[in-house]
């Protein structure tokens, strides 16, 4: 199984947003997309998504183009797991994850598609909150819903936005933890949007450094997560610790004068 | 094997749990729609000739069903040539604005929607108004023109806020803001009429805003549930797709849904019925703002369940409010437009203070 993305370009009215983005996942990766806010990449996860169309280039799956399939066709390869979701007219938990059985059924739920959402419930560890209204959980518990909505739907590839934005230190690290076994076991691939460097380093294989929508960098977390890369795309003074065998970012103070950030030699 | 085994006990378990909700929710419906067969006996028994019960379902009974059942010929002209065609209008208005306005908040995913905010009901009334007070109809018979223009511009509306929407990607924010721009618009010229109206003719504009159910007729009844059953059907098959919408529209077209097509067809499918009810029985606000908030309440919002208890629950806040306004006062009769409201707000109100704080929140 193979996710390419070739010259990808998207704008909002005039302004670029994405410059000919490439990149390529395949069966049991995870990929990150990191860069600064504004760098593109929940509009990269849209372009593939195809919730944005893309103005440019085309999104291939096993050599398919994304862009022909039907709507109902595409939900069935790409589960989407959005930073949040409007609660105007709350659903229940077990509602809000049945749906992500919309794209495998004509309007009656078969015993499967129960098991499938009763049994990703349990995994997500949100069993006992099936019937609370989703707009009473706290923001962590909505975002473990909203990624249990989306393994419901059973797809080849994921795509998070900002998965872990409102998790505390432990739940990031067992959702992460989670979606990267789901994706190595079922043999799926996950792209995910990132703020936070250090769980990307930690829990993909692939990392993509975004910068004002073109990729400024992309490798293992070794060859991308620099202070020379951060530095340039962040504008973040960083040291790097490799002890743990993986990187491991620490930022180092900044300092502000009047007039914005003055670096201590202007890169390089 | 084990694991085999554990998964058919989760798969029995799922369906378990599963069928025990569903059945929660089945019950509600069933046990409202008794509620509302009812409701339609006693007020069919009540009003300037009282009849029994008993009385009323024998006559009822006696030309729907194959019974033997000698029924007077007074009770049976009451019944069936003077009561029903208003009741069963009541329940089909109730049933229509109920649904209507369901599927348009979901659409549109905000609360404030009805089929009188995004300005159906103002360009019927414009369309009523002209008739009266011009004596205009753009198609029809003298006799129906009151109808007939505020069916056609209770349309255009609709027309008018779908085009305007189109050109922006049909969002629901330009939805509701083109719909509510042109309530304003119609209203004011509404005004405008009443303004150059003569006291007979502003009388009759002003009694046809109040909306009743005087004008039934089983012809009325007869157009209005052929409109109804060929929206309500196809709406009940975007249940899903409705759900899914709830989540947002990024989310709804991850999910495979055809986000503009499936909000315009379902545009269509929801101002029709209120377009037709509406044209025949005047401006009946507050129904169709309310009766899908009072179902979302007590079962929530998934649309299988939700669209139809919202119909049942419309038609027994209409048929309830028209009831009483009916007999309260005999001979007086107050427009059923007037008494929903007095019975629906506190009714209302009630709900929101009581049930389901959250739901608010």
């Amino acid at each position: 199984m193979r996710l390419e993305v070739r010259g990808v370009r998207f704008s909002y009215g005039s302004v670029p947003v994405l410059k000919d983005v490439c990149l390529e996942v395949g069966e049991g990766e995870v990929v990150s997309l990191v860069g600064p806010n504004g760098s593109g990449k929940t509009t990269l996860l849209k372009c593939i998504g195809r919730i944005l169309r893309p103005k440019k280039g085309v999104i291939l799956f096993n050599g398919d183009e994304l862009g022909k399939m039907v709507p109902r066709e595409l939900a069935r390869l790409l589960g989407y797991v959005p930073q949040s979701s409007p609660s105007s007219f709350p659903l229940t938990v077990l509602e809000t994850v049945l749906l992500g059985r919309r794209p495998h059924i004509r309007w009656k739920l078969g015993r499967r598609d129960k098991e499938i959402v009763l049994k990703t419930l349990r995994l997500m560890e949100l069993d006992n909150l099936s019937l609370r209204m989703f707009n009473q959980l706290s923001g962590g518990e909505r975002q473990k819903v909203l990624i249990a909505r989306a393994l419901a739907q059973e797809p080849e590839v994921l795509l998070l936005d900002e998965p872990t934005s409102s998790l505390d230190l432990r739940h990031q690290l067992e959702v992460l933890q989670l979606i990267t076994d789901i994706v190595r076991e079922k043999g799926l691939a996950a792209i995910m949007a990132i703020h936070d460097l250090n769980l990307a380093s930690m829990f993909s294989d692939k990392i993509i450094m975004l910068k004002e929508g073109e990729i400024f960098a992309a490798g293992k977390g070794e060859e991308v997560l620099s202070p020379e890369n951060i530095w340039q795309v962040y504008g973040v003074k960083v040291t790097v610790s490799n002890d743990s065998g993986r990187p491991y970012i620490i930022p180092l103070t900044q300092r502000r004068e009047y007039g914005g950030i003055s670096p201590p030699g202007k890169g390089k | 094997m084990v694991m085999r085994e554990m998964d058919r006990l989760e798969g029995a378990e799922a369906e378990e749990l599963y069928s025990r909700l569903t059945a929660k929710k089945l019950f509600f419906i069933l046990a409202a729609l008794g509620g509302l067969v009812a409701l339609v006996l006693v007020a069919t028994s009540i009003g300037s000739a009282r009849l029994g019960i008993g009385e009323v379902a024998r006559a009822i009974g006696a030309r729907l069903l194959p019974l033997n059942a000698t029924v007077s010929g007074k009770v049976e002209v009451i019944v069936w040539d003077i009561r029903l065609p208003r009741i069963v209008l009541g329940v089909l208005a109730g049933a229509g604005l109920g649904f209507s306005g369901t599927a348009m908040q979901g659409i549109m995913r905000n609360p404030l929607v009805s089929p009188y905010t995004i300005g159906i009901a103002s360009a019927a009334a414009f369309g009523a108004s002209v008739a009266i007070v011009l004596g205009a109809g753009l198609i029809g018979s003298e006799k129906y023109i009151v109808i007939t223009n505020a069916f056609i511009f209770a349309l255009l509306n609709a027309i008018l806020v779908y085009g305007l929407a189109r050109a922006r990607g049909m969002r629901s924010e330009t939805l509701i803001l083109a719909g509510i721009a042109l309530m304003y618009l119609f209203s004011a010229s509404t005004s405008v009429l009443q303004y150059i109206a003569t006291e007979e003719e502003l009388h009759a504009v002003v009694h046809w805003l109040f909306g009743s159910l005087t004008g039934a007729s089983w012809e009325n009844v007869l157009v209005v549930s052929l409109v109804l059953v060929v929206c309500f059907l196809p709406l009940m098959r975007y249940s899903w797709d409705l759900n899914a919408m709830l989540a947002g529209d990024e989310t709804a077209t991850a999910l495979g849904v055809n986000i503009g097509r499936v909000r315009a067809t379902i545009l269509v499918l929801s101002t029709l019925p209120a377009a037709t009810i509406i044209c025949f029985t005047g401006i009946i606000g507050f129904v169709g703002l309310v009766a899908p908030h009072i179902a979302r309440m007590l079962i929530g919002a998934d649309h299988r369940f939700l669209l139809p208890s919202s119909s049942v629950l419309g038609a027994l806040l209409l048929l309830g409010a028209d009831t009483v306004g009916r007999t309260a006062f005999q001979p007086t009769v107050i427009p059923v437009g007037i008494v929903v409201s007095f019975i629906g707000v506190p009714f209302f109100l009630y709900l929101i203070l009581r049930v389901r704080r959250e739901y608010f929140r």
